[in-house]
């Protein structure tokens, strides 16, 4: 148990480093905030949907993009400059390592997300933040995790092969996901494909945040999102560790 | 009042193991990459890894570092198994891998905390030993610089401040002068004396023999993933004892290796030819010989005994060939 808390601890040294280095940068802080807003105003274009609609797509898309956009490419790039071998040299596991990059990742999702919830205010939504606030944070998480498992395979060391992959993933993910057609309208086939998404849960729970009603029940939308980040967590992890070794040779 | 004088009259040093490996083995998929090799490293010592370009050398260092998992054999390291206790060996160890670079983002201060972090140092004593390390380094002027500015010898220098901030008990040095300036590689080659003199265990792995000549106590040679020799230098270079190494340069430069009679391995290194021999006064007379009939005039030649190269070059060379 002490030694779990000494590598939590660790973690947060890993977490200060991504921020320095991949985060806190702006072009990528620009391109957190600016994103969102390119997706959103594709979707709104040539469509008359209510402020609540709009305002789901919104921070749905920018939840998931902003917390899984430079995740995936945080191990490859270490890789390629040489500095993944001193990391893990040191005192701490592949998985603080990666508990660490996850947690960057979370931690950017949530400034990003905050700021653009503030839209919230201009659009006159009235939101139920016992619902939006828990909801945004576990989808964080989840999408966080889903970086890891992104990360770890291929074990490159060409942090672009990981972004055309993780692109190809995100863009279905966002097409299946009822955002820019909701689940009811869906049919059986495409709604059986939804639910492999955990972009679609998010969506789901924050409609019920704006007084939409949502297609799944709310408990299985938080309960969706807590197994998926269990999955893609701990699935990562195991598959970073068995190919760790074909990182250095 | 009385005063006591406590005169030191002799140091002993109890042979502690501090690294154990047995049988140590690496396959990568089918490739054997280091076979079956064995040896100990004593408490003190400066222990060097010598040995050509895919020796092995990395491999070995990776498995006794963590990165690697062997594929066979056992490490102890403090009297610990490794595989079981790694994280609480890594607390002790200090590590400087092959080409790791530091964080060319961060500056070398931002580069120290960080790993003074990863050891969990309270953050004033990381400020302090840091400040410390940059001075010893040459690198404090440059402390709030990004380390994308540093040379490679600058670069060089911190990994091995990160290495030392948390005053490890056992350093791991991969290559740890290579490709570096003179001044560099010279002010690395001191502070790893003066940190060895503390009571530092070093083991480093390299293929410059003079680093190894000047720094280690004893040396393994390793070629093809096996061990061919583990002694001091001095006593490495008995090995090659009863050979003399012929420095010979004519002009113009033509030689014919087949005229050279009792020769082991004859080199030829530009302008000059290198002749290994059991018999020297029967191979001198054959090259004053070949010299006078191909009417080539002898500008030098020089006798030695073998240097450490030598003994590595007739242990590693015709095996590389």
């Amino acid at each position: 148990m002490s030694s779990l808390i000494h590598q939590v601890k660790r973690s947060f040294a890993i977490v200060k480093k991504d921020m320095l280095i991949f985060y806190l940068k702006g072009p990528v802080v620009i391109m957190g905030l600016l994103f969102p807003f390119f997706m959103f105003g594709a979707f709104l274009i040539g469509r008359n949907l209510s402020h609540a609609y709009l305002f789901v797509a919104l921070i749905s898309m920018t939840a998931f993009f902003t917390s899984t956009a430079v995740g995936p490419t945080i191990i490859p790039w270490e890789a390629r400059s040489k500095t993944f071998e001193r990391l893990i040299s040191s005192p701490i596991s592949i998985t603080t390592v990666l508990f660490g990059d996850m947690q960057a990742s979370f931690y950017f999702g949530v400034i990003i997300t905050s700021l653009i919830s503030l839209v919230a205010i201009f659009l006159n939504i009235s939101l139920n933040f016992l619902i939006f606030i828990p909801a945004v944070l576990l989808s964080l998480v989840t999408f966080s995790a889903m970086t890891i498992l992104m990360s770890s395979y291929p074990p490159t060391d060409v942090p672009a092969d990981v972004m055309m992959l993780t692109s190809l993933v995100k863009f279905t993910l966002l097409f299946i996901s009822g955002i820019f057609i909701p689940l009811e309208n869906l049919p059986w086939y495409a709604r059986t494909i939804s639910a492999i998404s955990p972009l679609t849960y998010l969506v789901d729970a924050l409609r019920y945040s704006t007084n939409i009603q949502g297609y799944f029940p709310l408990w299985v939308d938080f309960l969706a999102l807590l197994i998926f980040s269990l999955i893609f967590f701990f699935a990562g992890v195991a598959i970073h560790k068995k190919v760790l070794e074909r990182r250095f040779t | 009042m009385f005063e006591r004088k406590i005169k030191i009259v002799g140091v002993h040093t109890i042979s502690v193991k501090v690294i154990e490996a047995e049988n140590l083995t690496k396959y990568y998929g089918d490739f054997l990459a280091v076979d079956h090799i064995s040896f100990s490293v004593k408490k003190g010592e400066i222990f060097g890894f010598l040995g050509p370009n895919g020796a092995g050398k990395t491999t070995t260092i990776r498995m006794l570092t963590g990165i690697l998992k062997p594929s066979e054999g056992k490490i102890r390291m403090f009297g610990m198994e490794a595989e079981k206790n790694m994280l609480v060996l890594k607390e002790r160890m200090g590590i400087v891998p092959e080409m790791a670079n530091p964080y060319i983002d961060l500056t070398a201060m931002q580069n120290l905390m960080l790993i003074g972090r990863l050891y969990e140092m309270p953050k004033g004593k990381i400020r302090e030993r840091g400040e410390e390390l940059l001075h010893l380094f040459g690198l404090y002027e440059k402390r709030d610089k990004k380390v994308r500015s540093f040379s490679k010898g600058l670069k060089q220098r911190l990994s091995l401040a990160m290495a030392l901030l948390p005053d490890p008990e056992l350093l791991f040095l991969d290559e740890p002068t290579s490709g570096l300036d003179v001044m560099s590689a010279r002010l690395i080659k001191r502070i790893i004396r003066e940190e060895n003199k503390k009571g530092k265990t070093i083991f480093m792995s390299t293929h410059n023999m003079n680093d190894a000549n000047e720094l280690c106590n004893r040396i393994a040679i390793i070629n093809h993933g096996k061990i061919v020799a583990i002694d001091t230098p001095e006593k490495l270079k008995k090995i090659g004892e009863e050979h003399t190494v012929i420095e010979l340069s004519l002009d113009p430069f033509k030689f014919d290796k087949n005229v050279t009679r009792n020769v082991d391995r004859i080199d030829v290194l530009g302008d000059k030819i290198k002749i290994y021999t059991k018999d020297v006064d029967d191979a001198i007379k054959s090259i004053v010989e070949y010299a006078k009939k191909e009417n080539l005039r002898i500008i030098s030649l020089t006798t030695e005994k073998p240097s450490l190269e030598d003994v590595f070059v007739y242990l590693v060379g015709d095996r590389n060939e």
